[in-house]
């Protein structure tokens, strides 16, 4: 184990810093949360020649350091404070060679912090294209740093840019770009002495933003607070001057080394796709063609490796029963721990192809089109136009989504943003809804094309959107605020989809799905076996008991005293009692106690209520029968009347408890640390749980 | 002259803004007093707008576009 290099990845949104993040370190990611805060902490490594590890953090995006989001905001307190767990060695600053001048903004702000940098010169491509030349060893030459021209998509410069990090400087060599002391001499030189800080431009970014810095004990901010009041401190018109000065000298660097050789024109290649693809008719039709044909594509593409797994655990249950010994300890592991197994290894196929989608109209900056275009639809239902992407992020996981609201700066948007985001049908729903689709809705087609069942599930996601826009607009009526929201936003230029990088993103989204929600389904498979198996001991012998008294033996074969012990003793466990004390409560919906406790169990995670039917359908199911949860669920009957217990009005009833239930704890846990306080998950549980309660109870009394 | 009142196609150059707090926001994004700016589009439902700044393209909505002044 060698020495270690940290080396920071600072640049604006949309410099390709994520794809030189990805071409550095590969696999070897690690995705977590920056201390204290909930904002995505992207970390990787790779060998340097010398043996020592290059440990990169891709920090957020922003153009400044004047923070408007809580992602901005770790920039700074990654890069101000030299005890922070991600405090750089090196900043490799990630910058946009076709739009230089902006970049360098948040350069000239980074190099006067006195970190060791460097330059990554991207897009050197797209730059020469557009007809700019820059000439690199005069750009060096004037900033003082090493300037290393590379190209991250077309893996062009990569080499040098890592010989340039191994051997890079380990003191601070940059120019200094405007004399930061004269912004506010007296302040400054007052917060260097009062709270011993090294250099000018930190002390001035504390009077700016000490609020918002994680790193300053409460005695620190009451210090600056005096002295800011006391030269009486202007936040804002300081930010203003020095935001004017730094472009001068910006300006002035630029002036000899960068030519605009030819004028690119005005219709470029983007503006072309522009015209057609936001196009107030084609815009939309384009839209929701891309929505139908990704939803479709779920189906038919993920049918196939669905299958394939489905088969591969009938056939290893089958080899299980027969291979290992009888006894609970068999039970356990095929009708526990398999079943639970297959429950989440079933869903890769389709949360891959959801991933790949995302991620593509996201790398081509198609995303940001669909904001263009939303926005005002949005604003009019209290959200803004940046609410959509988490809310189409939301179709996979409210929990990422609600996590990626915090880019948008305006405090009611993104509160209401968080609220209505879980009604929009993650693909933990997709589980629950296929199932009960392929058990009601016939697998045919209408003119020739159409699949029935992928009708029904597109209008499932469609009510999940109009659900959405409907609470939002309510809770615009309902939740006040006086902050203001921006809605300015980089339209990147059209580019091809990265393979590598769609691929990395349905890997990693796999891996997070199979390892994060896949814990807990294969827990509660196993919770749930138990319960399910063992019951209050008084009962369950008692049932012994009767099933051997010779009334039974004599009437009955002794399959069927089989089944009906075992299905009296389902009955009579704890899983059992629990769902049928909540029997009453449900059955207006049309749900038994069977259901009732696949309604328990999967407030854990929605798609446990696969797992909880695969190992209530196996536990009763006889022995010699290994057809799928799906054909053992049609096979269920009602005690009572003999009648199947999934109808077609059960069946859509549940679907609709689904569609708006907050039946995930992992949400709840996400909104309760990103709103700082249960008041809102609160809220949130009650009006969804409510919703689900009263709309399930219209869809049953209608269809029943 | 707004920039919110020019049509698309049409361009002008920025002299100032009246409000501090956006220009703030609106300057570290490169529209800087003295820039030209390219209306190039405005979205189907007739708000926000696109913009063509400093070699890129912005898109902000009609309300954040009335605070930058033309020449």
């Amino acid at each position: 184990m060698g020495q270690e290099l940290k080396v920071a990845l600072v640049g604006n949104p949309n410099s390709g810093k994520s794809t030189l993040f990805n071409i550095l370190t590969g696999l070897n990611q690690k995705i977590g949360n920056f201390p204290g805060v909930t904002v995505e902490k992207k970390e990787g490594f790779y060998k340097l020649p010398d043996n020592r590890i290059a440990r990169i953090i891709d920090l957020p995006g922003t153009y400044s350091f004047y923070p408007k989001s809580r992602d901005e905001r770790i920039v700074m307190d990654a890069l101000a404070d030299e005890n922070n767990s991600v405090h750089p060695d090196l900043i490799v600053f990630v910058a946009d060679a076709s739009n230089l001048k902006r970049n360098l903004l948040l350069f000239s702000q980074v190099a006067d912090l006195q970190i060791p940098i460097i330059i990554a010169l991207n897009m050197m491509d797209l730059a020469i294209n557009g007809g700019i030349s820059i000439s690199v060893d005069e750009l060096a030459l004037k900033l003082g740093v090493q300037v290393i021209p590379i190209s991250a998509r077309k893996l062009e410069g990569i080499e040098q840019l890592k010989l340039a990090i191994s051997y890079s400087s380990s003191i601070p060599l940059q120019l200094p770009s405007i004399d930061v002391v004269a912004l506010a001499p007296h302040l400054i030189k007052k917060i260097q002495s009062d709270l011993n800080i090294e250099h000018p431009y930190i002390a001035l970014q504390l009077a700016h933003q000490h609020e918002q810095l994680s790193f300053l004990s409460r005695e620190e901010n009451k210090l600056i607070e005096d002295i800011k009041s006391e030269f009486s401190f202007h936040s804002q018109k300081l930010q203003a001057v020095e935001t004017i000065g730094r472009y001068n000298a910006i300006n002035d660097v630029l002036f000899d080394t960068v030519k605009l050789n030819s004028d690119p024109g005005r219709e470029t290649m983007s503006n072309r796709i522009d015209n057609v693809l936001t196009h107030r008719i084609f815009g939309f039709v384009i839209f929701f063609a891309i929505l139908f044909i990704i939803f479709q594509s779920i189906f038919a593409w993920s049918e196939y490796p669905m299958s394939l797994i489905e088969r591969l655990f009938i056939w290893v249950t089958y080899q299980g029963h027969q291979i290992l010994p009888l006894g609970v300890f068999a039970d356990l592991l095929i009708d526990g721990v398999l079943a639970g197994l297959s429950g989440v290894l079933i869903f890769i196929p389709q949360i891959a192809i959801l991933f790949a989608f995302i991620s593509i109209l996201e790398d081509t900056g198609y995303m940001s089109r669909v904001t263009f275009m939303m926005d005002k639809i949005m604003r009019k239902v209290g959200l803004s136009g940046k609410s959509i992407v988490p809310m189409i992020g939301g179709f996979a996981c409210a929990v990422p989504s609600i996590m990626s609201t915090r880019n948008i700066e305006n405090w009611k948007d993104r509160m209401i943003t968080i609220m209505v985001t879980p009604l929009i049908a993650c693909s933990a729903r997709l589980p629950v809804y296929t199932l009960l689709i392929s058990m009601v809705v016939p697998d045919e087609k209408v003119w020739g094309f159409i699949n029935m069942q992928g009708i029904a599930l597109m209008a499932l996601y469609v009510l999940s959107i109009l659900s959405a826009i409907i609470v939002a607009w309510a809770m615009k009526l309902i939740i006040k605020s006086r902050e203001r929201g921006y809605f300015i936003m980089e339209l990147p230029v059209y580019r091809m989809p990265r393979w590598n990088n769609v691929l990395l993103t349905m890997y990693k989204s796999v891996k997070t799905f199979v390892f994060e929600a896949g814990k807990i389904i294969i827990a509660v498979s196993i919770i749930l076996w138990v319960l399910s198996s063992y019951g209050p001991s008084q009962k369950f012998e008692s049932i012994e008991e009767k099933y051997k008294l010779e009334s039974y033996t004599q009437k009955y074969s002794s399959n069927e005293i089989e089944r009906l012990e075992a299905s009296e003793k389902l009955e009579n466990s704890y899983a059992g009692l629990l769902g049928k004390s909540i029997e009453p409560v449900i059955k207006p919906l049309g749900f038994d106690w069977k259901i009732g406790i696949a309604l328990i169990t999967s407030f854990a995670a929605r798609e446990v209520f696969v797992g909880t039917m695969a190992t209530i359908y196996s536990v009763e199911a006889d022995e010699s029968n290994l057809a799928s949860v799906r054909d053992k669920m049609l096979m269920a009957k009602n005690p009572d009347t003999g009648m199947p217990v999934f109808t077609v009005a059960v069946a859509f009833s549940l679907m609709i408890f689904y569609a708006f239930a907050m039946q995930c704890i992992s949400t709840v846990a996400i909104v309760y640390r990103e709103t700082k306080s249960w008041v809102w998950p609160a809220i949130q549980f009650a009006y969804m749980t409510s919703l689900a309660y009263i709309a399930s109870f219209i869809v049953y009394q209608l269809l029943k | 002259m707004k920039l919110s009142q020019l049509e698309p196609g049409q361009s002008g150059i920025i002299k100032e803004f009246t409000d501090l707090e956006m220009s703030i926001k609106l300057m570290e994004m490169g529209c800087l007093p003295g820039e030209s700016i390219v209306v190039e589009r405005i979205a189907p439902l007739g708000d926000p707008i696109a913009i063509t700044v400093s070699g890129y393209q912005l898109s902000l909505r009609k309300r954040e576009a009335s605070t930058i002044i033309m020449q």
